[in-house]
């Protein structure tokens, strides 16, 4: 919930919806709702009205923790320089290289 | 649709918009980074660092656009029981409802940047916040609600798209979103007239032009001033939150709607419109920005209505919204009283 949140206003919660069956959960955006069943309810009724969906999940939005932005160098960069993890990294010979 | 809050922006009294000196080194590199990340083309999350003023104008931008697709419902609704069929009744009702939707998606995307609904609510409510000057003309008749799909909703396309570019990358997700669902909102409104004007009478034919008579101008003043009375727009653009000028958006839509209106069979009514090959564009007569400040400024013919409308609205809920939020905390606090699960 925003630091700026009335205490009437309904509590905010974070939308999943798995569009078939197969896939994953997507985020796919955030409501107002009263308690579960009721951002369940809202989350058919606003994200799900053309088929989008076979499934979803909510979660409250205060119960979410998340990557600090200013940590987003420090946390990922790493990764950039490991090109080794990569299958492309290998060169092989053509008769194999469809391995 | 709707994002005249940067256009409106000078227009409301001295704000506290303008920028503040930056202060420390910290802050300086902090605005580098974000100004490099505009200038690359790159997306701004709800918790990276950005300009105070970019903040400001963007959560304006958004709370009022979220604001005229709530009220947007109104002049609409207005027609969901005198609907001539039971097909129209249901294509408008989908429609209405997913107005609903938008502003949901768009008070969703404001919230990230640090306010609440309440907030926004009250602020619209109190007629602090402004919405889209278009949805304070009434809908006299059957054929008005054609016209809006076809016109409105098509201007409030061309003006969306854009932004499905814009640097704050919620506001983005949130148009991508609605324009996806907008398309059907212009193709409903132009097949109903269609119907209307191929089958119909000749009354029918005429409630349709008259439709399209009372709508044109208020749809071209959509777009916002003329360019050079647009102060607000360069760092609009300098920001990626406005990516294309009101006057360039307007002459699109005039270049489009020319044609679907004589496939449609009605007359634009404006005896300056002509197509100037020199250009090739049409030229169109002069819009009367006298009228659009009347409405912005809260003088249209609706204006009160609407406002009212919102207001009754939201206090006649209050006690659902207050029950709900009782139950919910009945049920917690009578799930924590509980001893664990043996």
């Amino acid at each position: 919930m925003s630091e700026t949140a009335t205490p009437n206003e309904w509590p905010l919660w974070e939308v999943f919806v798995r569009s078939r069956a197969g896939l994953d959960h997507k985020h796919c955006g955030s409501l107002h709702a009263a308690d579960a069943a009721m951002a369940i309810q809202l989350a058919r009724d606003v994200y799900t009205r053309r088929l989008e969906g076979s499934s979803v999940w909510v979660v409250k939005s205060a119960d979410i923790t998340a990557s600090d932005p200013g940590d987003k160098d420090m946390y990922f960069d790493p990764a950039e320089d490991k090109v080794y993890r990569h299958p492309t990294f290998y060169t092989l010979p053509s008769e194999v290289d469809h391995m | 649709m709707y994002t005249q809050a940067m256009d409106t922006m000078g227009r409301e009294g001295p704000g506290d918009e303008r920028p503040k000196a930056v202060r420390t080194t910290e802050e300086l590199a902090l605005q580098q980074r974000f100004d490099a990340r505009i200038d690359d083309g790159g997306f701004i999350e709800a918790k990276d660092w950005m300009p105070e003023n970019y903040r400001k104008t963007l959560l304006r931008q958004i709370s009022q656009h979220a604001h005229s697709e709530i009220v947007g419902m109104l002049p609409e609704g207005n027609w969901i029981t005198r609907a001539p069929t039971l097909k129209r009744k249901a294509i408008l009702m989908a429609k209405v409802q997913d107005e609903g939707g938008h502003g949901l998606y768009l008070y969703a995307a404001a919230e990230t940047l640090g306010t609440s609904r309440d907030q926004m609510l009250d602020a619209l409510h109190s007629g602090k916040a402004k919405y889209s000057s278009i949805f304070n003309y009434p809908t006299l008749s059957w054929a008005d609600v054609g016209t809006i799909g076809w016109l409105v909703d098509g201007a409030a396309i061309m003006n969306q798209v854009p932004i499905c570019r814009c640097s704050y990358a919620p506001y983005a997700r949130a148009m991508i979103r609605i324009c996806r669902e907008e398309s059907f909102h212009q193709r409903q409104g132009y097949d109903s007239l269609l119907v209307m004007m191929r089958d119909g009478s000749d009354a029918q034919r005429a409630m349709v032009q008259d439709a399209v008579n009372r709508w044109w101008w208020p749809c071209l003043m959509m777009f916002g001033p003329p360019d050079d009375q647009s102060p607000n727009s360069a760092q609009g653009m300098r920001w990626g939150i406005k990516r294309v000028s009101n006057d360039t958006l307007r002459q699109k839509f005039v270049d489009a709607t020319v044609e679907q209106a004589r496939v449609l069979g009605v007359t634009l009514p404006d005896p300056d419109l002509k197509w100037n090959a020199e250009r090739g564009h049409w030229d169109f007569g002069c819009i009367d920005w006298d009228e659009f400040w009347r409405v912005v400024g809260g003088d249209g013919p609706c204006n009160r209505e609407r406002l009212a409308m919102r207001v009754k609205a939201w206090d006649d809920g209050a006690w659902v919204r207050e029950a709900a939020l009782a139950h919910a905390r009945k049920q917690a606090d009578r799930a924590a009283a509980q001893p664990a699960a043996a």
